[in-house]
């Protein structure tokens, strides 16, 4: 793409170097020039059309926002009015939206252009988007490797340069995750910062809709517009909007960042040399660095996965095949059209997610379980806390390792490894974003900052300082730099 | 079978529809009655992305009902949970409920046991919780309907302790809930509509002996008239299977009321497990004491303490005041008309609108609180009757007359000519002229035919269209 940041695109939307459809077209023969990597399941060219129309008219008469006419890609579990809503889920193939999620409300307003609906693992589950029914997402820096997941199709359509933005959504590190392993920036907001008021839901006390974009400066434009509260969401945060772009260009000069060794020193030789290289460029931008614990950070991987299977057990139930979505042929009776409806509509991931939550919820496991894990929630929460009285931001990992391969994770287990170092904070609700900072073996890597509550600007700053002193972020996989 | 050898223990579950406008989470009207599946919003039909927003009205009637019922507990956090199970009329596969934090706890109520001696039931807790909505098995041939209309509608479900040992007294401890329910005005207390309805938890014990029998789960009973058959029945089937030396097994059952009859829906062992847990899209719901003693300004005087008002205060006879201070509307109706009385003229009044006016409104099809008749005209017929303006019988008459007029007592009076004729001048003038004619009968009853005394008094009021005042009529005749 011409223009990679959202300024650029904005100055020359309003030069008149290009127009707002023009800008669309470009995103669309970039979708088809590389459809190989799957990102997309469907395009939404009638909504772009009315929003070209109107986000041109608006620039032509000097109105609009920083985002008219600027392209987007959702991920296709928002609800996005009178567009399929899929979830990549068989069960949702042919699931038409009747109303927009809030985010998409919100960034529709701001004159956002609506490209395409991006794929995705299934109902969000999954670390390497292998799960979609729609198909793998390639990653663009080599396409034998997984992009990530489970906004594995809107962050391949971003690294890819498809669209400058693409919308996603994190329950423990679906942004984050693939944006280290496809090179680009993403950040999943403090909880209740997004309303959650038309985004499928997996795992409610988790989710968390966010933003990818190249850089964390477009992140925190697009981010800004996203978040508000939402009476529609009762767990949204009684917050007054906020700009997150507002301490961009502040210096990080005496910025205290926290540092995890134990996190550090699980990783590969390669990967930690080039986590610290990362870090030690924060240093020289000023920042202190300050070696921290989280005691109980290692039990965060156990108790995500009996408290998230646990809420999608109950949130997936609506998906019964009586009033939407698939539905089985020829049910014999009401058990048969439960039991057929779910067996053949939904994916492995997606049944062993339920199964793990409905057992965990069973009558004598809950307090062995689901009371316990969010028993460790709280304490994992906690130990943050303690750890945001001696720092302004944490540094860590974001992944164990870079993009691996299609079927190289056939355990499941080992795949939920893969959020050992995304979830802690995810269980806290935290902000938290994940920057490149460079190529292991020709595969891009990622920095996880993670801030204090409603701390998004603070972190957003730390990124962007970063990035105004490296390139990283502009890295382009081979042949996508056109 | 002997009576003497068991006792019953019986605790009641209550679900009362809560009168709100909009429903427990989202603002779609509850109005019953609605072609089917029209008040269904995106959230009841469980559309993806759809969340829960909770109607606080519903917490302020809870809160209510808690005070009215002496709660210990009404939780400063309340907290909701799901309740995991499949079916159709159940679109999200799950019920929002409160298990472990309900809003109302440990209240209590008298009712009058078999002996006339008030007796005391324990109300375990209130909870908030969300209705289903409706499944319909008998339209269609091959398949059923789901009416969503009262999926969402906010219930409060009211459960008792095992404190009743009859069906009398659990018939008399529902009423008493719906005589509170309906006095507060959170429930509309319509049975047939399905806004009252009651399960029932039913076991036996030989008498003395401590511990608690097997119960049973009496399901969905919809009348007083029902819950005291359908206890009865099944306390009948409990004790000839221990008799016939089998165990009573815990089960839920479904009552008959066309075949009378109770019979097995599922056993223990087919229960559900529901997998409770906390409703992540919700959070706690916080309050404070003072929020809570805002809610006691819409306590109503309920029943009991209003039937000793009437006693005290109105002297009226005991039936009559339990008669009008259980009926919400009733009661409303005669303390608005007895602001506006002389206090001697109360207990007319009580008399009246238990006879006159009841029968009159159930004739037209209405209720007293559909307020064809004002206090105003009301009160203003009853002082007309006290001060011998008009008789009982041309009461009733203008009272018919009252029935949709805008015209006053006085107005209908002058119109139709209706006052009582008190006049001795114009009586004796009457009364000479019927002597005349009835030479025979005049005749008699200076011989002593008391008969003929009525005849003439009968006669008087028939020429008068009733309104010869019937004591002055006596004194009359008296002398001749």
């Amino acid at each position: 793409m011409k223009f990679t940041g959202i300024k650029q695109i904005a100055q020359a939307l309003r030069s008149k170097v290009i127009s707002v459809q023009e800008l669309y077209d470009e995103s669309v023969q970039r979708l088809n020039t590389y459809e190989e990597l799957n990102c997309i399941i469907n395009t939404t060219p009638e909504l772009a059309a009315a929003q070209i129309k109107k986000a041109q008219t608006q620039i032509d008469t000097n109105q609009g926002s920083l985002l008219t006419g600027v392209p987007i890609v959702h991920k296709d579990l928002f609800c996005v009015k009178n567009t399929k809503t899929t979830c990549g889920s068989k069960i949702l193939e042919n699931f038409v939206a009747p109303y927009d999620a809030t985010i998409v409300e919100n960034l529709n307003g701001a004159g956002m252009v609506t490209i395409a609906k991006a794929n995705m693992d299934e109902f969000a589950m999954g670390s390497s988007n292998e799960n979609s029914f729609f198909g793998v997402v390639k990653n663009p820096w080599d396409l034998t490797r997984v992009p990530g997941g489970s906004s594995g199709g809107s962050a391949a359509s971003v690294a890819a340069g498809i669209s400058p933005i693409a919308t996603g959504s994190d329950t423990g590190g679906s942004i984050r995750q693939p944006a280290a392993l496809c090179g680009v920036t993403g950040i999943k907001p403090s909880y209740g910062r997004a309303s959650r008021y038309g985004m499928v839901a997996f795992a409610s006390s988790l989710d968390q809709a966010g933003v990818f974009a190249r850089a964390a400066e477009d992140c925190a434009y697009v981010l800004s517009e996203m978040c508000g509260f939402d009476g529609r969401d009762s767990t949204s945060a009684h917050v007054a909007k906020e700009d997150f772009s507002q301490n961009l260009n502040k210096s990080i000069k005496g910025m205290k960042i926290g540092i995890i060794p134990e996190w550090m020193d699980s990783l590969d030789d390669k990967l930690k040399n080039q986590t610290i290289t990362a870090i030690n460029k924060l240093k020289d931008l000023g920042a202190q660095l300050i070696e921290i614990e989280l005691p109980k950070a290692h039990l965060a991987v156990s108790a995500y996965y009996v408290l998230a299977p646990a809420e999608c057990s109950s949130n997936l139930s609506r998906f019964d095949g009586v009033r939407y979505g698939y539905q089985c042929d020829n049910p014999k009776d009401l058990n048969d059209l439960y039991v057929r409806t779910r067996t053949e509509g939904f994916g492995e991931e997606v049944k062993r997610r339920i199964m793990i939550g409905t057992w965990a919820l069973s009558a004598g496991f809950y307090d062995a379980y689901y009371r316990k894990a969010q028993k460790i929630r709280r304490l994992i929460a906690d130990d943050f806390q303690s750890a945001f009285t001696q720092v302004d931001i944490i540094a860590a990992p974001v992944t164990p390792e870079a993009a691996f391969e299609f079927n190289a994770k056939k355990d499941p287990v080992s795949m939920y490894q893969e959020d050992i170092f995304t979830i802690p904070s995810s269980l806290a609700g935290l902000p938290c974003l994940s920057m490149p900072i460079g190529l292991v073996d020709n595969l891009p890597v990622g920095l996880q900052l993670i801030g204090n509550n409603l701390a998004e600007s603070t972190i957003l700053n730390a990124a962007h300082q970063y990035q105004q002193d490296t390139s990283f972020h502009k890295l382009v996989a081979e042949g996508y730099d056109e | 079978m002997s009576k003497q050898k068991y006792e019953t223990v019986i605790g009641l579950e209550i679900h009362t529809q809560l009168k709100t406008k909009s429903k427990l989470f989202a603002a779609t009207d509850t109005t019953y009655g609605a072609s089917p599946n029209s008040q269904v919003s995106f959230l009841e039909a469980a559309i993806p992305g759809q969340l829960p927003v909770f109607n606080e009205k519903v917490l302020r009637y809870a809160i209510r009902f808690g005070l009215a019922v002496g709660a210990k507990v009404i939780a400063k956090e309340s907290r909701f949970d799901r309740k995991n199970y499949f079916y159709p009329d159940s679109p999200k596969g799950y019920q929002i409920t409160q298990l472990h934090h309900p809003i109302v706890e440990h209240g209590s109520l008298t009712i009058e046991d078999a002996n006339g001696n008030s007796k005391l039931i324990r109300i375990n807790r209130a909870h908030i919780e969300e209705d289903a909505g409706k499944s319909i098995h008998t339209k269609y041939a091959d398949y059923s309907g789901i009416d969503l209309n009262r999926c969402g509608t906010p219930l409060i479900e009211i459960v008792s302790e095992p404190d009743m040992s009859n069906a009398k007294e659990a018939v008399a401890y529902m009423k008493e809930i719906h005589s509170i329910v309906t006095h507060l005005g959170i429930c509309d207390g319509n049975l047939q509509e399905g806004s009252f309805r009651c399960d029932a938890n039913v076991s036996i014990r030989p008498v003395g002996q401590k511990e608690l029998g097997t119960r049973t789960e009496l399901k969905n009973i919809n009348s007083f008239r029902f819950v005291e058959k359908a206890i009865n029945l099944e306390v009948k089937r409990q004790i000839k299977r221990v008799e016939a030396g089998n165990k009573v097994v815990q089960e839920t059952r479904l009552y008959d009321a066309e075949k009378h009859e109770t019979r097995s829906m599922r056993s223990k062992e087919e229960a559900n497990d529901y997998r409770y847990f906390p409703d992540p899209d919700l959070l706690p719901v916080v309050i404070d004491q003072a929020y809570i003693d805002n809610e006691k300004k819409y306590i109503p005087e309920f029943p009991a303490k209003k039937i000793l008002r009437y006693l005290n205060e109105f002297d009226l006879t005991e039936d009559d005041a339990k008669a009008i201070a259980h009926d919400k509307n009733l009661s409303l109706f005669f303390d608005e008309t007895v602001k506006l009385l002389k206090k001697a003229t109360a207990k007319t009044c009580a008399n009246r609108l238990l006879a006159d006016v009841s029968s009159l409104a159930k004739s037209h099809n209405a209720t007293v609180s559909d307020k064809i008749i004002s206090a105003e005209q009301f009160s203003e017929l009853l002082e007309a009757q006290a001060t011998g303006i008009i008789s009982h019988k041309i009461a009733k008459v203008i009272l018919e007359q009252l029935w949709d007029s805008q015209l006053s007592v006085k107005e209908i009076i002058e119109k139709e000519g209706l006052a009582q004729v008190s006049d001795s001048g114009e009586l004796e003038a009457i009364i000479e002229v019927l002597i005349k004619t009835n030479q025979n009968q005049f005749q008699e009853y200076k011989e002593g035919n008391m008969k003929m005394f009525n005849f003439f008094v009968g006669q008087v009021m028939k020429q008068t269209k009733g309104r010869a005042n019937p004591a002055e009529v006596k004194l009359i005749l008296e002398k001749l």
